[in-house]
């Protein structure tokens, strides 16, 4: 049986899939080994509101369940695992430790490519400009 | 189907060029209120909602107004109707669509959008209002689509799809109610607070929606070989007819209880709009021209003469929806926010980039209908269905003109031998 | 133990993407890692009486709303755009609907403060699409401006006219050395409105107009008897704003 226009298809399907796969073979090239960001943690505060881990990995979701308990619920109070209590507050709280925005959230999330809106309202700690 | 909105000829490319074109121009305006807010509008703390949910509320109107074509041809087995009522459906998608995106330009947050869907809340209309207009849009495309590909196809249309449709004339007459539960639940706005808006805003839907559809198919007709069966035409006008009558009736209801009862709450806003109030007359002549245009379209369809006028109704037409469009598109939303709650007056205008932005929607919604009934009508050419005649009838109107053309052509052609 | 709370507040995530309700659940179960500030004052129903016999100068309303402003960094827009929580309005304006055209002149020409009313049936918590407001158990209308995706259906609901709209980015109308760090800004396509200071409330202080007011506005509970605003309005004749429109406002005017 013959193909009709088979060198066009054959073509067109060839340059698509190299399209697809393009980007991988680029990132693969340039792409050097992957070294996780500095982080600047505060000086004179080891202990965080939850594990190094659990922070690491579920503060976004923390932040949402902060939101909702103090705004709808006004409980303003969180007790961590250790039975410490802190005050629910991502500028009076949070950004008290740690105090440098630039050297802290922004190193991780511009690293994963994500930003947050946080800061559209709330205010860093190294004020505005 | 789709193919045969591929294919076309250079006007219809260029028509489709000229819509994109004009799609450009307003999104950037668009893109230019994303980057810097919605204080490129002309809106303010005291009117709050402007041009575009004005816009939004009049396309709900012209959305529903497809079923007083649907309606006759299912419930009471209108048979003239029969190749009509894809123009209805087709344009209650563009319409659909258009009302979404009118909403879309006009939130402060459209990222959040989904948030009404994520976190549903009953007790807001516009929640229904969305849930009621996806639903629409839903059926619509369903119905549409399906009814056309088995004309296409010389099949009946599929059982299993009635219930849907006579589904979708119910829904047709909730979406325009719930869009005016929008307004007329809110305690403070007197202009809106009145139990007859619902129905106004049906009587004004069912007017100026089949008076927006009978013009385009009047220039779908111009471009191509459909052709509206007369019957049709003459019993979709009278229906203008009645409801732009009962429309401007409701209206004077409105009239007589705010005036009757003196209440100063309910005269403030027909005042401001009418006469002006605190030194503020910016509507006055708009809303006059509304009058004015309202009756004389009325003079013109109730009088059978010219009614049944073709040159003269197409004017007709027009006067009627810029009529409709005033009180609906421009004086409702505006009427209801003045006088404000403090009892003065904040004049608004749309601003150029939110006419621009308003372009850009209705291009988009032009350039749906233009796909759409080009796909309509070119199934109906292959189908033979509803095709313009040589004499200007079409071929559903069982006229005699064709064998009128024959004979005659005969006649000469005897006595030339 | 860690792991289990993790496990719980994993769950709780997922809980809460899924139905929005966790946190609820969670505050009614005894597990509830959260509770209420005890140093803070709380009330079954808030409410304020102003007495405009003493507050009712453009000058005074002036200063009361350069204090909330400031604290709530609520920008300065010039124009018929501008975003305010507090301000001032004439009698007309007030009260338009309870006019009469041989009131005293004094009253007449008094300014009075105006600002959310804290309704106990909100229309602009019955419209809003999302719960982004909503009226918190003490009878606060609250905002959760991470919610709002600027609808202004709200706008339209309110008969008192106290809500604004960020048209423009907010920032651009603050004096960004002088914010208040403790307090958010609001960012462009969100609406704000008066918050009856719940964050001063919560650690234990009187929203900031009424600590500014010198005597002039009284807050407390209005469902206990012995409180404040409950003697004020045993004692004075006070009128609300627009009453016929049933929204059973929380601030209540001295005349």
């Amino acid at each position: 049986m013959k193909m009709h226009y088979g060198f066009p298809i054959i073509v067109g399907l060839g340059l698509f899939i190299g399209l697809l796969c393009l980007p991988f073979v680029i990132g693969k090239g340039i792409t050097k080994e992957y070294k996780q960001p500095e982080l600047k943690l505060p000086a004179n505060e080891k202990e965080c509101i939850e594990s190094k881990e659990f922070m690491r990995r579920e503060h976004m979701q923390l932040l949402n369940d902060w939101r909702d308990w103090a705004l709808r619920d006004g409980k303003r109070i969180y007790t961590n695992h250790a039975g410490k209590e802190f005050t629910i507050s991502l500028q009076n709280t949070c950004m008290k430790c740690h105090n440098n925005k630039a050297d802290f959230c922004d190193k991780c999330h511009t690293d994963a490519g994500v930003s947050p809106y946080c800061w559209d309202c709330h205010i860093q700690p190294e004020g505005l400009k | 189907m789709l193919e045969i909105a591929l294919k076309g000829s250079k006007r219809y490319y260029g028509w489709i060029a000229f819509l994109l074109v004009l799609i450009g121009i307003g999104s950037m305006a668009y893109v230019n209120q994303l980057m810097v807010g919605l204080k490129t509008t002309g809106m303010s703390r005291d009117v709050s909602w402007g041009f575009y949910i004005s816009q939004f509320t009049y396309l709900v109107g012209l959305a529903a107004s497809g079923v007083m074509i649907v309606l006759p041809h299912y419930f009471h087995n209108y048979k003239k109707n029969k190749h009509m009522v894809i123009f209805g459906e087709f344009m209650a998608i563009a319409a659909c669509v258009m009302c979404m995106l009118f909403i879309a330009v006009d939130v402060g947050q459209p990222t959040r959008m989904l948030n009404v869907m994520l976190y549903p809340t009953p007790n807001s209309i516009l929640f229904w209002d969305m849930t009621v207009l996806c639903g629409y849009l839903g059926l619509n495309l369903m119905v549409g689509w399906i009814c056309l590909e088995a004309d296409r196809q010389r099949l009946p249309h599929p059982k299993w799809l009635k219930p849907f449709i006579y589904t979708s004339i119910i829904w047709a007459f909730s979406i325009h109610t719930v869009t005016a539960f929008l307004y007329q639940g809110l305690p403070g706005r007197h202009y809106w607070l009145t139990a007859i808006l619902a129905a106004r805003f049906l009587a004004s839907a069912f007017c100026s929606g089949p008076a927006i559809l009978l013009l385009v198919l009047k220039i779908t007709e111009k471009f191509t070989t459909f052709q509206m069966p007369k019957d049709a035409v003459k019993t979709l006008v009278k229906i203008i007819m009645y409801a732009m009558c009962v429309n401007m009736f409701f209206f004077l209801l409105e009239v007589f209880t705010s005036f009757y009862s003196n209440i100063p709450g309910h005269m403030h806003p027909i005042i401001y709009l009418f006469s002006g109030a605190h030194g503020h007359h910016e509507l006055v002549p708009y809303m006059w021209t509304f009058i004015g245009f309202a009756f004389l379209s009325i003079a013109l369809l109730v009088t059978p003469k010219l009614r049944e006028n073709h040159k003269l109704l197409p004017w007709t037409l027009c006067i009627l929806v810029i009529a409709t469009w005033l009180d609906k598109g421009l004086g409702l939303v505006i009427g209801g926010f003045n006088p404000t709650p403090f009892d003065t007056i904040t004049p608004y205008m749309p601003t150029g980039k939110e006419l621009l932005v308003s372009m850009m929607v209705y291009a988009i919604g032009a350039l749906i209908v233009t796909v759409l009934f080009k796909i309509a009508t070119g199934v109906k050419a292959e189908m033979g269905h509803s095709q313009a005649l040589p004499c200007g009838c079409s071929t559903e109107d069982f006229c005699d003109c064709a064998e009128k053309a024959e004979a005659a052509a005969e006649a000469a052609a005897t006595v030339e031998a | 133990m860690k792991n289990n709370r993790r496990a719980f507040i994993k769950l709780a995530g997922i809980a809460a993407a899924g139905l929005a309700l966790a946190p609820k659940a969670m505050a009614s179960s005894g597990a509830s890692p959260v509770k209420k500030n005890p140093a803070g004052i709380t009330a079954k129903r808030w409410a304020m009486v102003i007495d405009s016999t003493k507050l009712h100068t453009k000058e005074d309303i002036a200063k009361l709303a350069e204090v909330c402003h400031s604290i709530h960094n609520v920008p300065h827009i010039e124009g018929n755009q501008n975003v305010k929580w507090i301000w001032g309005a004439p009698y007309a304006q007030a009260f338009p609907e309870q006019e009469n055209p041989h009131l005293a002149e004094e009253v007449h020409e008094r300014e009075y403060i105006l600002l959310c009313n804290h309704c106990e049936n909100p229309p602009c918590v019955r419209v809003c699409p999302t719960q982004a407001t909503y009226k918190r158990p003490d009878g606060i209308v609250a905002m959760d401006y991470h919610r709002c995706i600027g609808c202004r259906y709200c706008m339209a609901g309110c008969p008192y006219g106290s809500r604004s709209f960020n048209w423009g980015e907010p920032r651009e109308g603050l004096d960004l050395s002088k914010l208040n760090p403790e307090f958010p800004t609001r960012m462009r396509g969100v609406v704000e409105k008066c918050n009856f200071c719940v964050e001063r409330l919560a650690v234990g202080k009187l929203p900031a107009c009424v600590e500014a007011s010198e005597g002039a506005i009284v807050f407390g509970d209005l469902s206990d008897p012995d409180s404040d605003v409950r003697k004020v309005l045993r004692e004075r004749f006070t009128i609300r704003r627009k009453p016929a429109v049933g929204t059973e406002p929380g601030v209540y005017y001295i005349i």
